[in-house]
């Protein structure tokens, strides 16, 4: 049978791995926020800990360094009782030589339950998924400029918990759009939700106009796009931009681009602003606006642990029957 | 199908002595979710008691997870009140297995140690998998595990019961 099912889903629709957010049906996206809704308390009670994931192991793969995202991750699997497994593989077998799905093969060897995934190439977790034995679950922790879903989720999530709704948001998403696979999970996630508009907003090289084609609309000038605003996703500017000539100076940059207190108040007086981390003060964005009451950054990492949560107890959950695949071959 | 009729308001009135004589002046509602947390809602109304009655939901800690995953995410425990040292009565409508109530003890001791946990249920249908018994049960009756039976509460507010053949 030739048809293309989505990856990520079981043949009842159900979550089995989480690859991208692209592609989600919105009850999906919707089941893990609610979920992660009921785990933001967990951190309240005197025992911080479920035993959902109890006798599982979950193995932390990050062939691309990361200190926040793989620290939630295992902050995660903690508080579901999981043992966590931390591998820096880009310190270790594949700079021996090993290909990534002998790692896998060797790892599964070591009884993995879940993969948590983080490579600099896109399709890293969708090559590891389709290899890995039927009760094996693999998360995308990021990988290459294609997708960073938990992200996508703990950003839609922060939303839901200040905005309630997206049905009548306007968000704009500011920053190297183009290398930002936070950015492209975002968009996803917003227009599956049914934002009202969604604006991306940078200079042409980092952000440009045929981005308009995913259902967004592209700014070039930051007053422009973020007046009147709800939400502002402000993204990181990863300093080898600078050299690749994409951009003249990181201070030519923040005088553009950057998001200080004055050009804050084009929004929403009730705009949210939001990073996924780490920030660079003074480049994207002004110290004041960082730690302004309007800045919901912290919360987002907060946030963050209990939408990754939701997602490893929900695809651990998930039977993926070896039937199901073979019927898709 | 059976012809069995279980008149739920009938039986509420019953479990509502039922928790009178089992309570003391300190105690507190707590009611599993969905169908324990209806009636402890409305106990603590007919009973006047004051605040709002403690929810608590078996998800965290149910057995069934690697076979069933993440059951829905429904209503989610809500206590308004310290447990340690709080003398608690849990609620629920049916009494079955036993495990949803191993697995809502285990998620009340997450949030402390209380003095003392009673429970009363509006019917117990017997099938136990588990030691576990009601303080008090408004009604027992055996069914036969093909058959399963669940509260409903109307909009009104009004209890009923279904019993509907269960999936095999």
């Amino acid at each position: 049978m030739l048809y293309k099912k989505n990856p990520q889903l079981n043949k009842h629709g159900e979550l089995v791995h989480l690859l991208t957010v692209e592609g989600l049906p919105r009850e999906t996206i919707t089941h893990i926020l609610d979920t992660a809704s009921s785990f933001v308390s967990v951190s309240d009670r005197e025992v911080k800990k479920v035993p959902l994931l109890r006798g599982k192991s979950v193995f932390n793969l990050f062939f691309e360094n990361s200190t926040r995202t793989r620290t939630t991750f295992e902050i995660a699997a903690t508080r579901l009782s999981a043992d966590v497994i931390n591998l820096d593989i880009s310190r270790s077998s594949a700079s021996k030589g090993e290909t990534l799905l002998d790692t896998i093969a060797n790892l599964s060897a070591m009884a993995a339950d879940l993969f948590v995934v983080r490579h600099s190439e896109s399709g890293a977790p969708y090559l590891i998924a389709q290899h890995v034995a039927p009760h094996v679950h693999v998360v995308n922790a990021g990988d290459g400029r294609h997708a960073h879903p938990t992200q996508g989720l703990l950003d839609m999530y922060t939303i839901r918990h200040y905005k309630k709704d997206f049905a009548n948001l306007t968000v704009a998403i500011v920053g190297d759009v183009l290398h930002s696979r936070v950015a492209r999970s975002d968009i996803h996630a917003l227009t599956t939700l049914g934002c009202a508009e969604v604006r991306v907003v940078g200079p042409k090289t980092l952000v440009p106009d045929d981005m308009a084609q995913m259902g967004v609309r592209v700014c070039h000038n930051l007053e422009e796009g973020i007046r009147g605003c709800d939400v502002i996703i402000m993204l990181r500017l990863q300093n080898e931009r600078m050299s690749g000539a994409l951009l003249p100076s990181s201070q030519e940059y923040f005088k553009s681009f950057g998001l200080t207190p004055e050009k804050l108040h084009l929004a929403r007086p009730d705009a949210i602003v939001m990073h996924p981390g780490p920030i660079n003060r003074g480049v994207e964005i002004d110290s004041a606006v960082v730690d302004g009451r309007q800045s919901v950054i912290l919360p987002q990492v907060t946030f963050g642990i209990a939408v990754r949560m939701a997602v490893m107890s929900i695809v651990a959950g998930t039977v993926r029957q070896a039937q199901d695949e073979r019927e898709a071959a | 199908m059976s012809e069995l009729v279980l008149d739920a308001e009938a039986l509420y009135r019953e479990l509502l002595r039922g928790v009178q004589q089992l309570r003391t002046p300190d105690t507190r509602l707590v009611g599993i979710t969905s169908g324990g947390a209806w009636l402890a809602e409305r106990l603590q109304r007919d009973l006047g008691l004051a605040g709002e009655a403690g929810v608590i939901s078996s998800a965290m800690h149910r057995d069934d997870f690697a076979k069933r995953g993440l059951s829905g995410a429904g209503q989610q425990t809500q206590l308004g009140f310290d447990v340690d040292d709080a003398h608690i009565v849990l609620l629920d409508d049916v009494l079955y297995t036993g495990r949803t109530i191993r697995a809502v003890i285990n998620e009340l001791f997450d949030y402390g140690r209380p003095a003392s946990v009673k429970l009363a249920v509006l019917v117990d249908r017997g099938g136990r998998e588990l030691p576990v018994q009601a303080d008090y049960a408004a009604a027992r009756v055996a069914l036969p595990p093909a058959q399963a039976l669940a509260l409903a509460r109307d909009e009104a507010g009004r209890f009923s019961f279904k019993v509907e053949g269960r999936e095999p």
